[in-house]
């Protein structure tokens, strides 16, 4: 038997502002800009909108991020749902389960999920945006001072940690890291909205400076000012308005917790694992029977441990599988369509839904995937600390 | 390899750590170990993660472990750092992983699953454990 939330609803609604070094706007007015253009797409009034899911990026932590106040930005007097989350980069497809999980319950008809961020000033840099402790002033307190006192600064050092933890043991190669950023580069070739659409080679990759190793700068993914909405509506809604539906098939999460403790296998064995299991079941389906991936690409190693983690290959072997470019244009496994976290923009993770759902409406254009029936989409967040997954579709059944 | 002008930003002990960083001016490594299940734990908490209970005692680890995993950073966050250096989590005997960097050895030459040893980092009025190969 189906599953009961299986197809249950769609996303109707997408807006998306100007992503990437754009300067001059508030995250509330970035987010307003999404919003209206998300709820023209969908062709709805902004009555209509009864829930609103929140997400502010790393200006949350930083400051002049979203708070609840955007209900009132927004001017949203008739919510049913409302809060505002937080689960990393995890957030964008937790919100879109959320609101399914709302919408099934009779809570909420119509709910956006808005992501806004802006971490960018004309005079800084992309890791001065993300420094982490590097950036707090005084000393730090307690335990949590040995990282900055050992130099741990931001999410490049915990993935570089984990990526060379995967080499050690299975063998990962840099050059596998290298085929993942260049088979996404093919994509965002293609993609307007990209903010890197020039090819790259491996030899480009190579030499592209060291942020840590084993992390080149290719291997990290971009930072980006911007906002982008989604809405969530009824399944039997959804097939009278005005875009072509994305069903919800299937949804997941998992959470794999601290890394200190000891037995953790955090670098290696991610939350993908356990959210797999549900998403899958919820959806009826296997690896075998995803077409496209849209997977959250902070570096190029959390798109290698995530395709094993889903079962595309076995553990382990997340290097030789990406390594003949099968992720990317014309390859057996598209993934990172739009160029990703990498090459395209940086929205946390609302990059791989927003490519989702351009991809299952078939709106691709040069980029479009001719079969889109079964798309992976996945959000990763912490130090692959937090996992949430969607399983979407064009079909409703 | 010269010393930056800078410091490096260094720890201030909170109430949980206070006898770690203690035992770390003394030259001994210190865990809390749950009295309830025996598992050891960094001393950031009050309680055990295992199994919650908030009774423990502290102990002095081996100071043995060996290296899970490491990272060599190129890329400047502060200038109390001279570029490149490693960051390096190390496996504790005990279980817990600490992030810390080795020293006494060339960074290429870093391996994972190498054992290290402690050793002690004094700055002014904080000792910092770092590591070496063993
Ligand atoms: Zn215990």
């Amino acid at each position: 038997m189906s599953h009961p939330l299986r197809g249950a609803a769609a996303i109707t609604g997408l807006g998306m502002t100007p992503m990437g070094r754009i300067y001059g706007k508030s995250t509330f007015e970035l987010a307003a800009d999404a919003v209206r253009l998300a709820i023209t797409d969908a062709g709805l009034k902004k009555d209509e909108i009864d829930g609103l899911l929140i997400n502010a990026g790393i200006t949350g932590t930083t400051g002049g991020g979203l708070t609840l106040g955007l209900q009132n930005y927004l001017g949203l007097g008739n919510l049913r749902l409302l809060n505002h989350m937080n689960a990393a980069g995890s957030t964008a497809a937790q919100m879109v389960q959320y609101a399914t999980m709302a919408i099934a319950a009779g809570m909420a008809t119509h709910v956006v999920c808005v992501f806004a961020d802006a971490p960018l000033r004309e005079t800084t840099s992309s890791g001065a945006a993300y420094g982490g402790a590097a950036r707090a002033p005084g000393r730090p307190k307690g335990m949590a001072g040995l990282y900055a006192a050992a130099g741990y600064f931001g999410a490049n050092t915990g993935y570089a940690l984990a990526a060379r933890r995967h080499m050690a043991v299975y063998g990962t190669t840099q050059d596998q890291f290298g085929q993942i950023a260049v088979s996404q580069r093919a994509w965002a070739v293609n993609n307007p909205l990209a903010q890197l659409r020039e090819p790259m080679t491996m030899e480009d990759y190579h030499a592209s400076r060291w942020i840590i190793e084993p992390l080149h700068l290719l291997d990290c993914c971009l930072v980006s000012n911007g906002a982008v909405a989604v809405i969530v509506s009824p399944a039997d809604r959804a097939r009278s308005m005005p875009q072509p539906p994305v069903y919800i098939h299937g949804m997941g999460q998992g959470h794999p917790g601290d890394h200190a403790r000891a037995g953790s296998d955090w670098e290696t064995m991610t939350g993908a694992r356990i959210a797999a299991r549900t998403a899958f079941a919820m959806a009826g389906c296997g690896p075998e029977d995803i077409d496209i991936c849209e997977l959250y690409d902070c570096y190029t190693y959390t798109v290698l441990v995530t395709l094993e983690d889903y079962g595309f290959c076995k553990k382990g072997e997340g290097g030789p599988f990406v390594e003949d470019g099968k992720l990317g244009p014309g390859g057996s496994l598209p993934t990172n369509t739009g160029g990703g976290e990498l090459s395209a923009y940086y929205m946390w993770g609302m990059t791989p839904l927003s490519e989702a759902v351009i991809q299952g409406r078939g709106a691709g254009g040069a980029r479009q995937v001719t079969k889109n029936g079964l798309i992976l989409c996945t959000g990763n967040g912490g130090n692959l600390s937090y996992h949430a997954a969607l399983i979407l579709s064009p079909h409703a059944n | 390899m010269t010393q930056p002008a800078v410091s490096k930003p260094l720890p201030e002990p909170d109430e949980p750590s206070l006898p770690f960083f203690q035992g770390a001016t003394d030259g001994r490594l210190m865990l809390m170990k749950c009295a309830d299940c025996g598992a050891f734990r960094l001393p950031s908490r009050h309680h055990c993660d295992e199994c919650l209970s908030p009774t423990f005692t502290w102990e002095q680890a081996s100071g043995r472990g060996t290296v899970r995993t490491f990272g060599v950073m190129h890329q400047r966050y502060h200038p109390g750092f001279a570029l490149p250096y490693n960051v390096t989590v190390v496996e504790l005997e005990e279980g817990p992983r600490i992030t810390t960097n080795l020293v006494g050895i060339d960074n290429a030459d870093i391996r994972v699953g190498m054992p290290v040893t402690v050793e002690w980092e004094r700055h002014e009025d904080v000792t910092l454990p770092k590591f070496r190969p063993a």
